[in-house]
This record gives structure tokens, sequence and C-alpha cells, in this order.
């Protein structure tokens, strides 16, 4: 048991041996460490997830476009064709077409039931436009769909957009603003082990200054320290918030945010940073406690 | 052990008419004191007189509530922090508690003015410092397993690993018994041999008259918070 403890020792190098071995600090930062770095997990997995149904239902509305034609009974046919016409001619239209009665109904029966009388109604006719990948340009579509046919109106989706944009933009500034709020108690949580470190081995500290040792010499020793404990702890959090998301139950609706809670293929990368920002933390928030609490001593 | 850095200037420390003020009281003022290499000097008077605050002066833990001191040509006010450390690998100090960082073990101790330099203790040379102070059965033990004298030969030995060129220590026998005092005496008049300049802080006038049958010493007392030279009464 001696034995095992003096090869422990003897491999962990010389400046670091300086600083005894301590308990309840050493603990504290590997908790805190693990309990925010899995915290810190679902809010990336949160950011994430709102990002991507914020891109896909800005991707599927952005690639649809609605022609609305408002003409008189007898204009409706010769209108319609003007703007298949024109829509045809359109570089960035996929294709176009016009809505049969059946699909109206379809559209309108939530609102007006299954016995809408379509035909005694002075309903605008509908044209559907699916865009290629280039988009189009719908400033100047407008231009050309009211010289052809006066009664027609692009709607390009953009105040549908907007909201469910603004919508998933919140909630990924609010994913962003845990992120923060995690890193930044973190920071205090090993700022406060690390005074309490501190503290406890002032005499050391004295010791250390007495022969001579550097300010950077002593605060190395703790940093390394609490370093370690920061990213082992911290690697032990991701671990176990990786497990947790990796058997959250899938949802069946596939537009909810549980459906897309999580990581998509290179995102699972992206938690392998948390350990090294808490081991950056760890670095800073140490280095600036011990570097603080040795101008106290001479 | 021997690579003393004598010639390096005629004085290592000097303080100019120090005065030292706790709480609003003056311990002691105009205290002027020089440390030339090889020179040995006792530094006496009654419990709290002064004697710690005076050497603790003379290695930059303490800054003068008024005069000068200059450690290696350098005012210790002027001193930067790194300034401070790399002074103190210079002076070796032999504490009258022997702090020890209890979690290392002894020759771990013993170097450690070595490691904290970033210079890797020789093993050989190692053994060869514990051995002349007695303690090389002793090199794996933890402080807190030694006796006070053990502890007072192993702060001498931490005190003179990086060959320095002052020995300061501040009632280096007050826990040990007469013949250990001798003992340990004789290891500082050993390293004045080589050129240290050495200070010792004591109120045992017998250690005093011992050393001066060995060494040309010269006896410094506090009275009435001044610094004298003392008389041939010692």
């Amino acid at each position: 048991m001696s034995a095992r403890r003096d090869r422990r020792r003897q491999a962990i190098p010389a400046a670091a041996r300086v600083v005894p071995p301590s308990g309840f600090t050493a603990r504290l930062t590997l908790f805190s460490a693990a309990t925010m770095a899995f915290l810190a997990v679902f809010a990336l997995a949160m950011s994430m997830a709102t990002g991507r149904i914020a891109d896909r239902w800005s991707d599927e509305l952005a690639r649809t476009a609605t022609v609305r034609i408002s003409a008189p009974a007898a204009q409706m046919a010769a209108q319609t064709a003007a703007v298949l016409a024109v829509l045809d001619a359109t570089p960035g239209v996929a294709s176009a077409r016009a809505l049969t009665a059946d699909e109206m109904q379809v559209l309108l029966g939530p609102w007006f039931g299954p016995d809408l009388p379509l035909a005694s109604l002075p309903l605008p006719q509908l044209v559907e436009v699916v865009e290629a990948p280039a988009g189009i340009d719908a400033e100047g579509l407008r231009l050309r769909l009211s010289a052809e046919a006066p009664g027609a109106v692009l709607d390009d989706h953009a105040r549908w957009r907007r909201p469910l944009v603004e919508a998933a933009a919140r909630l990924r500034l609010l994913a962003m603003v845990s992120l923060a709020l995690i890193t930044v108690t973190t920071a205090a949580m090993i700022v406060l082990a690390a005074q309490a470190a501190l503290a406890a081995n002032v005499q050391v500290i004295r010791v250390l200054r007495l022969v001579g040792a550097r300010d950077q010499f002593i605060a190395r020793a703790f940093v390394r320290r609490f370093t370690l404990r920061a990213l082992v702890g911290a690697a032990a959090g991701v671990a176990a918030g990786l497990v947790a998301l990796f058997v959250l139950p899938a949802a069946s609706t596939a537009d909810s945010l549980m459906a897309d809670f999580g990581f998509s293929g290179a995102q699972w990368l992206a938690p392998l940073a948390i350990p090294l920002l808490a081991g950056l933390v760890a670095w800073g928030a140490t280095r600036a406690s011990a570097l603080t609490m040795l101008r106290g001593i001479r | 052990m021997g690579r003393g850095r004598q010639g390096q200037g005629a004085r290592v420390i000097e303080l100019q008419s120090v005065a030292m003020n706790y709480g609003g009281g003056e311990l002691f003022a105009d205290v002027s004191l020089k440390l030339a290499p090889g020179s040995f000097q006792f530094l006496t008077g009654p419990s709290g007189a002064g004697k710690t605050t005076l050497l603790k002066l003379c290695y930059g833990e303490l800054v003068p509530s008024a005069g000068q001191v200059q450690l290696f040509g350098q005012e210790v006010r002027e001193m930067r922090r790194d300034d401070t450390a790399r002074m103190r690998r210079r002076v070796g100090v032999v504490h009258q508690d022997c702090s020890f960082l209890d979690h290392l073990p002894l020759a771990e101790n013993v170097a450690l003015p070595l490691t904290v330099a970033g210079r890797a203790a020789d093993a050989a040379e190692l053994s060869e410092l514990l051995a002349w102070v007695g303690l090389a059965p002793h090199a794996q033990a933890l402080p807190p397993q030694l006796s006070g004298g053990e502890r007072q030969r192993a702060a001498l030995a931490r005190a003179v690993i990086m060959a320095p060129d002052v020995i300061l220590a501040d009632e280096p026998t007050g826990n040990v018994d007469w013949e250990m005092s001798l003992r340990l005496l004789t290891l500082l008049v050993e390293l004045n041999r080589m050129g240290k300049a050495v200070l010792i802080a004591t109120h045992d006038l017998n250690l005093i008259r011992a050393a001066k049958s060995q060494v040309s010493a010269r006896v410094l007392r506090f009275q009435n918070k001044r610094l004298q030279v003392a008389g041939a009464d010692l």
C-alpha cells in the first residue's frame, strides 16, 4: 500500500508535489466540474437542437412560395395561365402549379368544415411555387406578375418565417446564456475551492517563499492540481450527459423539440470541448486566486 | 557545499539606520549592521527585543519602518517579488520553528531550495549533505517523525544546499540539548570557514562563549531598543 503510494507520488513532478494532497477541495472541484459539465451537455444539446429546427423550418418555408390570384371569375383562367407562364420563364423556379379544387377544399376544411361549397365562393386561385436551390428574385417576380396578371400577389412566406426564426434564435440565446452561467458558476466554485486550498496551505506557501520559490512556481503547483481535477470531473460529467442523451426516449412528433433534442452527426464531438473549457476555466480561476493570495505573503 | 560566492562585494547584507515599529510602538531604531563575506556574528538580547525581526529584515520578509536595507546591493523596497525570491536562494535561513513540508520526506525537504529553483538534486551530493548533518538514516522519514534536534539539523542542511552566501539562524539551538547545540555550532563554524557570512540570533550565552573559542565572532546586543556591540563580558 505504502509502496503503491510512493510510486504514485514519484509519478507526479517534484514541483507539483510541494502542495500536499487535500481532501474536500479536491472532491468539491471534481464534483462541481462534473455537475456543471453534465448540465453543459444539455445546454449545448438544446442550443444545437434549436439551431437545427430553426434552419429546417426556415429552409422548408424558404423553398416554397405562393401566388394568390384574385380576379373576376371570367378572368381567372386567363390570369392563372399568365401567372404560370411568367413563373415558367422565371429563373430559380423549379416548378409551379395551380392548386386543384380538391386541394383547396383540404386546405380550407379545418376552418370552414368539410361541406364547404367551394364553387359558390369567390375564392382566389392559389399557385404553389417550388423554388430551385438558388431561389427566386421575389421583387422582380412581383413586378412581372403585376404587369401580366394584375390580380396576382406573390407571398414568399417571409412573414411566416420571421417569427419562427426569431423564436428559435431566442431559444438558442437562452441555451447560450445557460452555458455562460454554467461557465461562470464553475469558475466561482473553483475559485472558492482554490482559495480554501490556498488558505489551508498558507504555511506551505510561507516555507516555499522562504526557500526562494517564485510566485509563478507556487501558483503552478496549485493550478496544475485544480486544472487536472476540473478536466477529470468535467470529462466524467460529459460522459454521463452523453449517456443520458443517448438513452433519451425518442418523440414521435417529427417537428417537436424532443424529436430533435441531442446532437446530430459531427455535433456529437462538440461536448468534447466542455472538459477543455472546464480545464481552461480552472486554470484561469486558480491562477488568479493564487497570484492574488501570494501578493499578501512576502 | 563549498561553492561560496566570495568577492561579490564587500557586504552581502547592510542595514543603515533601520527602525521598526509594530502597532504604533517602536521595536528598535537606528540599527546599522553589515554582514561581510566570511564574518561570524551573534545577535543577542532579551526576548521580544527584535532579534527575529532583524533577521526577517535581512532576508526581505519584512521591510523597515525607516532606514535602508540593502540585500546584495539592492534596496529591499525596490525589489520585485521575483527579485526577492532569487535573493533568498543566496540566503540560507534556519528558522526557530523549523517549518517543513510535512507531507514530503526529509530528503525532498532538504532539496526543496533546488526544486523551487528548477534544479534537480544530485543524489550523491544530497546523501553527502544528509550524512554531514547526521541524518542519512532518516532520508525517507517525514518531518513530524523527527526529533527537535534532527529538525534543527535538517533545517541547516536545507539552508546550505544552495551554497548560499549568508546563513541566518534564529535560535538554532533553542530546542536541543547542549551536546546537540555544540554539534550544530560546529556545523555553522564549518560553513563560516567555507566563506559564508553567518548571523545567529540567540539568547544562549554559553553557545556564544563556545563559539568564540572556535571562531572570531562579533556579538551584537539589543539594549534599550538599540543595537550595540557587546563588550568583554561575553
